[in-house]
Order: C-alpha cells, then structure tokens, then sequence
C-alpha cells in the first residue's frame, strides 16, 4: 500500500507522520508538495499537522486553496481514505471535506498532553482494528482545536454515525466533547489527537497504531476482492 | 527617504554623538586610530554594535578563558554559533543557550519568541536539525500584575514561536525573586542533531565567491539592540521599544528547511545567521574568521522598507534572515534550492581579497574598514574588582510544624508545577521526546541508534548570591545531577552568564568567582563548555539580579534501557538517600518561606565527592540497579521525597533520624533519592553508599517518620492538588 503525506509551507508533523508509515506500519510512503496536482499513484493521502501558512489569516485557511487541495477532493471523490490530523483536519474543514469549524480553545492557550479518547465509531475504515467504544490515549497539540457546529450539522453527525471520536476529558470545548469526525461517505476522516505521535510504546502510547492498522486492513481486503 | 538627515564626521566627533550608541571616548579614539581617520555616521554604528559588550564580550573574555574547552567528545568549540559534541555512529549534537533578558523585560510575547527564533537560527547554521528547545526563566514573585504579565507573555512568546517551527520545547527551570522583578531572564536553549559530515562553518572563503541573502527582507526593527542589550534598565526603557525585533517563526520553518537542503550542496561554502547586529556581524566575522575582505551592495539587500539609508540597514535586526557564501557561478544552484520552499537567494556581494569591510550604496563606499577591525580589535577591558560585604550572621530558623512547612514549600511557584507552563509547548512533536519535561532531565531519543540525549538546564542563583564560587560550582554540579539521574553520561555544557554592570566593581567581583566555581566544577566532572552566551547590565534602575550564570548541560544515554525518570515505580520498591544531610538552609527555599530573604553561608560542596557519587549511581543505574532517581535539590529531602510520587497513585512510608526538623528541608549538596527493587537491593548496596529510608506503598498515602514520629501524613491526591494548584492559582488571582 502506498501513502502520501502533503507538505504545505508549515506543515512540522509531516516527517512523524511519514515515520509512522515507513518506520512503524512498514507501508510505502512518499512526500508530496502542496505545489502538485496528482495524487494518483497513492492509495491514502495523510494530511499531517503543523501551522501551515503560519496559520496566518485562519489555520488552514490559506493551505485549503492550494493546488494539491483539488487532487485532494478529487482522490476523497474516488472512495479513497483521506485523514487529516490536527492541521490537516482544520484543513479538511476549510477546504469543505468536513463540515463545522476550530475555534480556539476555551481557555485561549495551546494545550500540549495525551488525553483519554473513547473510539465511538470501530465500523470506519480507520478505527475496524479498535473496539466500539474503546477507551484508547492519544497525545494532542493544539491552539484551534475547539470544534464547533450548528445544531442540525450536529444531529446530521450524529445520524449518520459521523462522530469517530470523542474526548473523554474534553480538553479545548469542543462542542459533544468531538475530537475526530468523517464524512458521510466514510474514507475521509478528520481529528485533532495525533495517532502518529502513538506508534511506539517507547513514545508512552501506542493506541495510534492500530489507526493506520485499520487502514491497511481496509485497503487489503478491498484489494484482494478486486485483484 | 531617510528619516534624519545624516551627521557628518566632524560632528559625530564633536558632539560626541557616538556617547549615545555605547562608545567611550577612547573606544572612539581607537577606531580612529584603526581606520586612519573619523569614521562616518555609518561606520560609528557599526563600530558601536560590533563592539558592544553582546558582540564582542570586550569585558567578559577574560572570565570566559577560564573555561575548560576540550574534551575526547568535543567537535567544536566555543566561537562559532554552537558547539558540537561526538555522539558515535557519525552522528553529532550542537548546542547553545542564549539570553534574550531586555527585549522581554520591554515587549514580552515577542522578547521572548525572537530569542527563541535567535537560538534555533545559530543550531541550524551549523548544518543540524533543531531537535529540541530548552529554556531557562527568572521572574518577579507572582504577586504582582506587571510579574504576571511578563511571565504569561513570555511563555505565550516561547509557545507560539517553538510550537510553529515545530521544535519540541521538552524541558527548562524556573526560579522566583524579587529581584528579577524588573529585569525578568529569558534564556533559550537549542539542541540539534546532524551527521559528522554536514558541519558548517561560518567562514567567507574564496576569493571572488558569491555572497547571497536568504530569508526575511530587512526593516528598521531592532535597530542596536546588540547595544541595547548591553545597557542598563531603566524607567525610560519603555522608549526603546524599536529595538525589539518581531518574530515570524512561519518564515523560521522555512529558512530551517531550506538551510538543511542547501548544506547538501557542495556549492556552499559558509553559512551564519543574522543574530545580534545582523548583516554587520554576520558578514563581517565571517570575512574577518576565513581571513578575506567582503563587499556587499546594499541596493541588492531585500527591503522592507522603502528608503532605509545603510546606517538603518547595518543595524537592523529584522529576523529569519541568513547570510551565505556560494562558490562563483553556482549561484543558480543555490537558488533553485531554496526557491522549492518559496524563499529567495539574492546576490549581494562578494568575498576580496583586501581584508575589508566595503557597503556600496547608490554608487558610492559608504563604509570602507579594516575587517578585523570589526570582528577582532574591539578593547578587552581588564576590569577592577571588588569583594562585597557579606552578612554572614543568621538567624536561627525554627520549624514546629514541619507538615505545614512541606505543603507551603510545595505551594512555592519556584517548587510547584510547572504543568501550567509546559502543557502550552509542544513537547511531542517530532516523536523523540521518551522522557517529558517534569522529570529531572529531559531525554529524547535518537531514531535508528539505540540511543537518547539527556538535556537540563540549572542554576539556583541564590547560592550564588550568597557565594558566587561555590554557587557556580553547585550551578554546574547540579546539571551533571539531573543528567546523571536520568542515566546518562555527562557530556559537555553551554552556559549563559547573566550578571549586573560590570563595571560596578562588586559585580565584577561576583562574575569572577562565579566562573572561577564553573571553570573547576567543569574540569573536574569533565563537562567543558562548548558555547555560550554573556547577558550583562542586568539591573533595574541600579539594582541587579542575582548572578545567574544558567548552565544548559547535555548527556548521552548509550542504551535506552538505560533511561530513569524522577518518580516511583512500584510499590515495595525500598527508598535510599545518597549523601548525608547537614543543617545548611543559607540560600534555600525554606529560609526564603520562613524568614523571606536569604542570608549565611551558601550550602558546602565538595566537587570530588560529588563526582564520585555522581558515578556511582550512573553505574548502578546503568547496570539495572535503580528503579527511580532523583536529585535533591530546592526544599531539601521532604520536598524531594514528595516529588518522587507526585503524579502517581503510590505513596511512601519513610523513616528518617535527626536532630531537628530542620533537617527535612536543608539543601546539603551532592544528595539523591532513589529506589531500588526487592532483588536488585543487595548488589545495589554492595555498590553505592546509601541509607534506606523506607519503602514505595500503593495506599497514596506520605507518610514521614523524623526520630520514631509520625511527623507528616498526608494523602498524595491531596498533595498533589496543592503542587500542581499553585501557579495557576497565583496567575489567575487579582493582586
């Protein structure tokens, strides 16, 4: 299975992200420039974290009208997994992939600790290899990480089984304690907790691994049907 | 259009207006004597920032010659934009700690952030990876609004600087006194790795080589902030606002990034930043080091601005910019390089062969000097001393309830948590960070080795108050502490002298002793000093800090299994103290509590005592031996035994002898905390001196037992709320 993490000017998790493919799962795994338009040689796209464009004017803002954000939708339009952590899920939403909106966190300062997620979806093409509703730990890093909604896109949400993950602790204010949601269609998934900072137990977690597990799994198993 | 017309030579002389930019008359004198004539308004500001006390260390260079510099490790020493240590397997580390006190004490948030953004820039010149940051902090008691302020400030500046370039800030100290009210320390460490064979250096080689301009474009801001930075504060201080620089840590990202693809080229030849006194310092010690000359067209130099005359642009200090020498005709090369990440090379100059310092302005020399004359012949001040009068008479301290006593102590933001603090810094990204700030180091690891870098940085300024020598030599020995009790191998230190006004011969005095203690502490634990950084004139409206000489030490773990962290493991685990305890409480945390102000003698320290201790435990540490290790350090041994279980859910049963309650919270040197499995205890004390105090319990419960009495019984839960209650507390509170 071959990988592709986005690098957008800023972009600083793009190397933990490509370890966690390359030195952890054992998958392929290859750079790609915000400046490219192609994305057809890869089977995921991994957005990664960091403060692309400086977060400057909104975080994500900028970096969702680069010329990869089209292959991008176009890849996401095939059934194809897209995930966006941190960063790339404030992307995802300014790019219209997800719906809602970050604000900042509810005491308007950066929050650094690994805190308590429970998986509330494990039917997703992310999370099969987790158990429904397992409480799992995954570090967050984040100053705009206080998802919000309106009500009917929170019903919608939650009709639809959209909200994957949710805080057990809720750290910035999200609205439902939200911390990872995909999109109706289920191969786009955006969430804030770093699964790619908790691949090794050396790092103090693990619980991240079986996230890009699932991926792997999901891709197999499609693969082996149509091949 | 400039914004003031312009003095001529002539009057800058008679008027004296080079007084206003940090020359003495001599000085001005001497460079008249070098230049073979009056220099120009251009020329007297460069002169003035390249001879500042920041740029050339005129008052400090006989203290830092004291230094033990060499060692088996070493790859390079001081002088360049940071030293580099030998880690095995190719692989080096490069380290510097710099202070960035006046811009903070003026414009916090950016004070801060930029001098975070200075440190990084010196690591990555040398051809490393930032791996992580480190930081080192005084401030007023918390009690006060303007205190609160900076100390908020300073670490928003911190977080929003290192969180966006994506450098893990994984560790630092922060101690509390009145007498950093006004003139709070703001010391920033960066750590990088890099292959041996990725060194840089700064050095414009070659005649007729390129020299190129990357990053930001340049602005009036921090126009002499070198000069700035080596005067005093006072209440007019405010007025200098423009001289502190603004940070863009998205530009540093990119600067970064570019930098380590560029060093890849053998198109390269030197690579410095622009720190302090910008393209003046950068361009010239880079010429002055190889032994060339340097002609740069300031029309080709990227502006912000538009009609900057060349004193404005000299001066500048705008951020994230990096200056270049490129062998002759691969330029391009360079260019295309760093054009991938949206930056641009530019051509400004080149390197001569006439060993001077030539700007081109709209076609005419608007300075022409000897190089070295800038980067070399600024005066070294031998400058008079004086011991102060010490109040060596103490008051006899009485503790009569040492449990109330231990949860004040707790309480005492220079104790507390500092979880308010680093929750706000990135402490992750990367994924290296194997042991988190709040143990007694900071570890990361190096991927594919099976290795780890310990970090820590340490001084307790109030020994030195009271003892420069013997708190320089503490300063040291207890950076080896941390490091050793987190399983590594001492390695080599940066330093970063923060001091008062030399020339008050008092203050001279203290830096004396104070090297005098670090240059010895540093020779006998085989810690040289491979950087570092001077931060003098720290005084407000004539009162000075506490010598506060801050040592950034760092250590290599040759196994990982070798790592060991602060707090208990399990229950059943026995706890030893290593190191006897004596009544010493000059300078210590309880003094300060009980009798708000410091007096007596400093604690004693016996450096080869320490050293063998410290080796010792390594060994038991490294054969296996010790489950849990700790220094003991401010609060003395009831307040370290209480850190050993904070955070967790176990408790301790401890059984201790003396003569008075003192005694729990004296600060005796050269004394750790560990514990020690049932089956590892008797090799353990058939290795290492220690005394068994008592065992780790899994009931959450402290209980300390002084001469047969229950003295202190607390739940951890409870302790804990106070420790890590209390800074937040005292932000959030309206004094």
């Amino acid at each position: 299975m071959k990988f592709a993490v986005v690098v957008f000017p800023g972009s600083n998790c793009d190397s933990d992200m490509f370890y966690a493919i390359q030195g952890v799962l054992g998958e392929e795994v290859e750079y790609v420039s915000h400046h490219s338009s192609d994305l057809s040689q890869f089977d995921a796209v991994l957005l990664p974290g960091g403060f692309s464009y400086g977060d400057y004017l909104r975080s994500g803002a900028i970096a969702s009208v680069s010329p990869i954000v089209n292959a991008i939708k176009d890849f996401a339009s095939e059934g194809k997994p897209v995930l966006g952590v941190c960063n790339g899920f404030q992307i995802l939403l300014e790019a219209g992939l997800l719906n809602g909106a970050m604000k900042r966190n509810h005491e308007l300062k950066f929050v650094c600790d690994t805190t308590p997620l429970i998986v509330e979806q494990s039917e997703t093409i992310f999370t099969s290899e987790y158990e429904q509703f397992e409480r799992i730990e995954l570090p967050i890093a984040h100053a705009e990480g206080n998802y919000d909604c309106d009500d009917e896109t929170l019903k919608d949400l939650e009709a639809h089984d959209q909200i994957v993950f949710r805080y057990a602790d809720n750290p910035n204010g999200s609205k439902a304690d939200i911390a990872g949601i995909v999109n109706k269609e289920g191969n786009v998934l955006g969430m804030m907790p770093h699964p790619e900072r908790a691949v090794e137990e050396i790092l103090g977690t693990d619980d991240g691994l079986k996230l890009f597990r699932s991926i792997l799994v999901n891709w197999r198993e499609t693969h082996a049907i149509t091949s | 259009m400039p914004l003031l017309l312009e003095p001529s030579p002539s009057e800058i002389k008679e008027q004296k207006l080079y007084v206003d930019m940090g020359l003495t008359d001599a000085e001005f004198e001497r460079i008249e004597q070098l230049i073979e004539r009056t220099p120009n308004y251009t020329e007297t500001g460069i002169f003035s920032v390249m001879w500042s006390e920041h740029c050339s260390y005129k008052k400090s260079k006989p203290l830092l010659s004291k230094f033990p510099t060499q060692g088996a490790r070493v790859l390079q020493g001081p002088g360049e934009g940071a030293g580099i240590i030998d880690i095995g397997d190719e692989l080096a580390v490069a380290f510097k700690i710099e202070s960035h006190n006046h811009p903070s004490a003026i414009e916090p948030y950016q004070g801060a952030a930029t001098g975070v953004g200075g440190i990084i820039r010196d690591v990555f010149s040398m051809g490393a990876r930032p791996v992580a940051l480190l930081n080192s902090l005084r401030f007023g008691e918390l009690d006060h609004p303007r205190t609160k302020y900076l100390f908020e400030e300073v670490v928003a500046g911190i977080a929003g600087y290192g969180n966006c370039v994506g450098i893990p800030t994984v560790g630092g100290e922060i101690q509390f006194d009145d007498c950093y009210k006004g003139n709070p320390l703001v010391n920033a460490m960066c750590v990088g790795l890099m292959k041996h064979e990725d060194i840089q250096v700064g050095q414009a080689k070659g005649i007729g080589n390129t020299v190129m301009y990357i990053g930001s474009a340049t602005g009036r801001d921090g126009i002499h902030g070198a000069t700035f930075a080596s005067e005093e504060l006072t209440d007019e201080s405010a007025e200098d606002r423009p001289a502190v620089q603004v940070g863009d840590p998205f530009m540093e990202k990119l600067l970064i990034e570019a930098t380590l693809d560029i060093i890849k080229s053998d198109a390269l030849i030197g690579i410095q930043d622009m720190g302090a006194a910008g393209l003046t310092s950068s361009a010239s010690e880079m010429a002055s080091k190889a032994g060339t000359g340097i002609e740069l067209n300031l029309d080709l130099a990227p502006q912000r601005e538009t009609g900057m005359t060349p004193y404005e642009m000299m001066l500048s200090e705008s951020q994230e910019r990096m200056l270049v020498v490129v062998q002759q005709g691969r330029e391009d090369e360079i260019k295309e390089v760093v054009s991938q990440y949206d930056l641009n090379a530019v051509e400004v100059g080149q390197v001569t062969d006439d060993h001077r310092f030539r700007l081109i302005h709209q076609g005419d020399v608007v300075t022409d000097v000897p190089v070295d004359a800038l980067a070399e012949d600024a005066p070294v001040y031998d400058l008079p001393s004086e011991k102060p009068s010490f109040n060596t008479n103490t008051q006899p301290l009485r503790i009569e309830d040492p449990e109330d006593v231990l949860i004040k102590l707790l309480q005492q933001p220079t104790i507390a948590s500092k979880e308010w603090v680093y929750r706000q810094y990135d402490y992750q990204v990367q994924t290296n960070t194997v042991v988190q700030p709040g143990s007694d180091a900071a570890i990361i690891r190096v991927k594919g080795t099976d290795k780890a870098i310990a970090m820590t940085t340490d001084c307790n300024s109030r020994y030195l108050h009271l003892d420069p020598y013997q708190g320089g030599q503490i300063a040291v020995a207890e950076a080896a502490r941390n490091i050793v009790c987190s399983g590594a191998d001492p390695v080599a230190i940066t330093d970063c002298l923060n001091f008062g006004n030399p020339d008050n011969p008092e203050v001279f005095w203290m830096m004396e002793q104070a090297t005098d203690g670090m240059a010895n502490a540093c020779e006998t634990l085989q810690t040289p000093v491979i950087s570092g950084n001077v931060s003098l004139y720290n005084e407000t409206n004539g009162q000075s800090v506490f010598p506060t000489p801050v040592i950034g030490m760092v250590g290599l773990i040759h196994q990982l299994d070798h790592i060991t962290t602060l707090h208990v493991k399990e229950p059943g685990d026995l706890v030893y103290v290593i190191g006897e305890t004596t009544h010493e409480v000059g300078g210590s945390e309880v003094q300060k509590l009980l009798q708000g102000s410091y007096e007596g003698e400093a604690p004693e320290l016996d450096i080869m005592q320490e050293k063998t201790r410290q080796q010792n435990l390594l060994k038991a540490i490294q054969n296996g031996l010790v489950a849990s290790a700790h220094d003991v350090s401010e609060g003395g041994l009831a307040v370290a035994l209480a850190e050993k279980v904070m955070t967790t859910n176990f408790g301790m049963n401890v059984g201790l002898r003396g003569k008075n309650f003192v005694e729990l919270f004296s600060e005796t040197q050269s004394r750790f905390i560990v514990t020690v499995k049932p089956e590892d205890v008797s090799e353990f004390e058939a290795n290492v001196d220690a005394t068994r105090v008592g065992v780790v319990t899994n009931n959450g419960r402290f209980n300390i037992q002084f001469n047969g009495e229950t003295i202190i019984q607390q739940k951890v839960d409870q302790l804990i709320d106070r420790w890590k209650g209390a800074i937040p507390c005292l932000v959030k509170s309206k004094a």
